[in-house]
């Protein structure tokens, strides 16, 4: 809930705001900028101090990111994720946050973004 | 930028990382929405309550902040309907390929120095910019 307060906050659940953040030729909206730096500085101090302990507080162990290989899916999976952000302004949080308001075109998104996620699941043994 | 945007900006910002942060102590996770979501697609025992119940939260919150801090009338989306289609699926399709999203690789992954969340970010930001460049200025406008 905090984290799609803040979404709505700082205005990334406005798809038309994050297209003018991505249309740096155009009327640019410097906003989400500062709000990426804002959340990774917070989160990057945070974090930190939060690994010193020994597990976190509900569960017994970190569930961490293991993988450190620069690979091409790496590669060709961010520059597909950053050309359908483009194309409408949503990426999966702000999208599946939008649902709150009850607008078509939000589900349709979704919609295809599940099947997305779906296809490549699919699509690995 | 207005101060009163950037306060916006800031304070929506803290709300983003705190609630990471959250997740990060309670669960020992990584808030990457993209993961979170997707996991949900080939569930596992055990791991599905904590997926849903945030995903509940996301659009709880929305919910609210749409009441009290935004007005939720005043969103635009322009995307005609192809777009959307088109778009929401090389989300879904890309951001599980390359391992993450804004919140995974942006906000998680740039605040842990992960040069892989570098370089995704790098990536899905620059390809982002290309994408609205042509859309808006190359391609009849």
């Amino acid at each position: 809930m905090l984290f799609a307060f803040g979404l709505g906050l700082a205005g990334l659940l406005n798809p038309s705001q994050i297209q003018a953040f991505l249309d740096i030729t155009g009327h640019w909206n410097p906003a989400p900028l500062v709000v990426m730096a804002t959340a990774m500085t917070c989160y990057g101090i945070g974090y930190r101090i939060i690994l010193r302990l020994k597990k976190p507080l509900l569960v017994q162990n970190w569930h961490l990111p293991t993988q450190s290989k620069i690979d091409a899916r790496l590669v060709v999976g961010s520059i597909l994720f950053g050309i359908g952000w483009g194309l409408v302004g949503y990426c999966p949080g702000p999208a599946l946050a939008a649902l709150a308001f009850g607008r078509i075109e939000t589900v349709y998104f979704v919609g295809a973004m599940l099947a997305g996620g779906a296809i490549f699941q699919f699509s690995r043994p | 930028m207005s101060t009163f945007l950037f306060l916006n900006s800031f304070l929506g910002g803290l709300c983003i990382g705190l609630a990471a942060l959250l997740l990060l102590l309670l669960n020992g996770r990584i808030l990457g929405i993209s993961g979170i979501a997707f996991g949900l697609l080939s569930p596992k025992p055990k791991d599905v309550g904590w997926r849903i119940l945030f995903i509940l939260g996301l659009v709880l919150g929305a919910g609210l902040v749409g009441k009290v801090a935004m007005d939720a009338n005043r969103i635009t989306i322009q995307a005609p309907l192809a777009h959307l289609l088109i778009g929401g699926f090389l989300v879904g399709y890309g951001t599980s390929l390359g391992g993450g999203c804004t919140s995974g690789h942006g906000i998680c992954g740039m605040g842990r120095f992960s040069k892989r969340s570098i370089l995704a970010t790098t990536c899905f930001i620059a390809s982002g910019i290309l994408t609205v460049y042509v859309l808006r200025h190359l391609w009849g406008g």
